[in-house]
């Protein structure tokens, strides 16, 4: 449905994406992940047509955003990062007006107002001033705009930005019940938004794409451990030293909780479970076992591992390129 | 069509939901009004006083005496100068501060379709500010008998010396967000097109004459008159076009900026 390849996009001197190529599938909801400044906003302008690219190709429904723009954005739904709205118009008006501009035929335009406004549960605030709504009800107000013409193609540069706990659940919920029928591309820099909403992820890091995949795949590929978290009441240095001569166990970090217990993190070798083996030594030599768990790689150190290792391969090929250059010279 | 009518719509609404449209109306209105009574009681008093020397009957032209003052003095100045500014700096300026020019440039339209519809959207609160006028000028028909014609050139003259003012201004709002800084270039550069006429003063070399044809009021003033000039028409006509093809250029750059 959108096929990005080598997209490059330079504003001046600055290279704000580099060479970003990925491809999202009909129906499938793809995470666009990365730290801000990334390059997201970038790309996914670059999508809809805002911006031209300086150098690859975008095709959206296999129309081209440079040949044939209007065609690609009748069939995109967008919602920048900050919603478009005109403070003095009332949110019916609004949905009105961008249904008009996006072309839905007069006689559909009741209906659609009423579905979206639904959908994204403003209904009790149609008759408001856009300009007097909270962060939130503005941000659903942005995301019923993208939906009124009901595009193939929803492009959403987050999508739950300045929600409350509760409607960011609503608002992932109606994302995933898009699935199916629209292709959503949404961007993020919260973490646990991708592996509750996306299929797949495309991390960005420096405008350059670090990985691909699906969340627990990635979890997969990138953890070399397994992690336990263990909490004690005792001596914490005993039980410190008793841990670390667990087999398998191949680090004990320890962190001290506000009211004076201990709490261990253990990184193991992968595939080996070391929980019995942990708490057997905890009890028999009569310490309080008082919770003990294992905890995945969370995707914040996935996120951080590809960001950092990319930097630091970056900084390596620097050097062994200086190297080379060194002894060449020499 | 249906596309620019929604922009111009949008454009059109915008002035009346926010207080621009009321307080252009209101300033013009009591302004055109006091400046239409102070010429018409001067032309009364004046008119006395040759009745009374008894030179014969004066030249009495209510449309020589004072409807061309009123458009060719103050009212345009005014206008041009004044109103016309704060009418423009809100249609591109105002969109880029709110982001909704991402919306506008995100939906299948043409960028000559928005720059159209913003066009006739303020081009509708002008036809508000004209029709004002002849109100005003409406009410010499109760006392006196003016000449229809020739009011029928000042029309079409005030509508498209308003059009050409839009047009640039609307150009001049593209640049930047601050829609104060938009009214104050709006402003000089009115001022400047205002005031080039001068150079025919004191200048009559090629230069001067180009320059001094580049001015506004070298084109309104046959309107004024009651006369229609194929090469005012040209000159207002392509100040539109130009000021929409300038506007046009400076979108596309807009583009290519985060």
């Amino acid at each position: 449905m959108i096929e990005v390849e080598r997209l490059t996009k330079r504003y001046g001197p600055t290279r704000a994406v580099t060479d970003v190529s990925f491809r999202v599938e009909k129906g499938e909801v793809l995470g666009f992940l990365g730290p801000n400044g990334a390059g997201k906003t970038t790309t996914m302008r670059v999508i809809t047509g805002y911006i031209p690219p300086t150098e690859g190709t975008v095709r959206v429904a296999g129309f081209d955003v440079v040949d044939q723009p209007l065609e690609v954005k009748r069939r995109i739904g967008y919602l920048p990062e900050t919603p478009p709205l005109y403070p003095d118009m009332v949110v019916s008006e609004y949905l009105a007006f961008v249904g008009r501009i996006k072309g839905v035929p007069r006689a559909d335009l009741k209906n659609r107002i009423n579905e979206v406004s639904e959908k994204c549960a403003i209904a009790d605030v149609r008759e408001k001033q856009t300009g007097h709504l909270s962060k939130g009800y503005r941000q659903r107000v942005g995301l019923a705009q993208a939906m009124i013409h009901n595009p193939e193609v929803l492009v959403l540069d987050e999508p739950t930005a300045g929600l409350d706990p509760k409607q960011i659940i609503e608002t992932r919920e109606l994302i995933k019940g898009l699935a199916g029928q629209h292709t959503v591309v949404l961007s993020t820099h919260i973490l646990p938004e991708v592996s509750k909403t996306c299929e797949r992820v495309v991390v960005i890091s420096g405008g350059k794409v670090v990985a691909v995949g699906k969340p627990d795949e990635l979890t997969r590929r990138l953890q070399g451990f397994e992690t336990v978290l263990l909490m004690a009441e005792g001596p914490s240095g005993e039980i410190k030293e008793r841990l670390e001569r667990v087999g398998g166990v191949s680090l004990v970090e320890q962190h001290e909780t506000s009211d004076g217990r201990a709490t261990f993190e253990i990184h193991a070798a992968k595939e080996q479970d070391v929980r019995a083996e942990l708490a057997r030594a905890v009890v028999e030599s009569q310490w309080k076992l008082l919770e003990l768990r294992s905890s995945g790689m969370s995707l914040e150190d996935i996120f951080l591992k590809l960001t950092t290792e990319d930097l630091t391969e970056q900084k390596s090929e620097d050097t062994s390129q200086k190297s080379e250059n060194g002894s060449s010279q020499t | 069509m249906r596309n620019i009518m929604a922009i111009a719509g949008k454009e059109l609404r915008a002035y009346f939901h926010s207080p621009i449209a009321y307080l252009v109306l209101a300033i013009y209105s009591i302004l055109c009004g006091f400046f239409f009574y102070s010429i018409t009681a001067t032309f009364v008093i004046e008119s006395f006083r040759l009745q009374m020397g008894g030179g014969g009957m004066p030249p009495i032209n209510l449309n020589e005496m004072i409807i061309r003052q009123l458009f060719q003095g103050i009212l345009t100045v005014i206008m041009a100068l004044g109103l016309l500014p704060v009418i423009t700096m809100r249609l591109y300026a105002e969109e880029k501060r709110t982001g909704t020019m991402e919306l506008l440039l995100t939906s299948p339209l043409t960028d000559l379709q928005i720059i159209i519809g913003k066009l006739l959207g303020a081009m509708g609160l002008y036809m508000v500010i004209v029709l004002l006028t002849f109100l005003d000028i409406g009410l010499l028909f109760l006392y006196g008998n003016p000449e229809p014609k020739p009011l029928i050139a000042n029309a079409i003259g005030y509508i498209l010396f308003g059009g050409a003012l839009l047009s640039l201004g609307m150009w001049l709002s593209s640049f930047t967000k601050n829609q104060i800084i938009a009214f104050v270039v709006a402003f000089a550069f009115f001022l400047l097109l205002y005031v080039l006429d001068w150079v025919s003063s004191f200048s009559s070399t090629a230069v001067g004459k180009v320059v001094s044809y580049l001015a506004l009021p070298t084109h309104f003033e046959n309107f004024t008159k009651g006369v229609i000039d194929s090469s005012d028409l040209i000159y207002f006509l392509s100040v539109i076009v130009i000021g929409m093809f300038l506007t046009a250029r400076s979108v596309e750059a807009m583009k290519g900026r985060p």
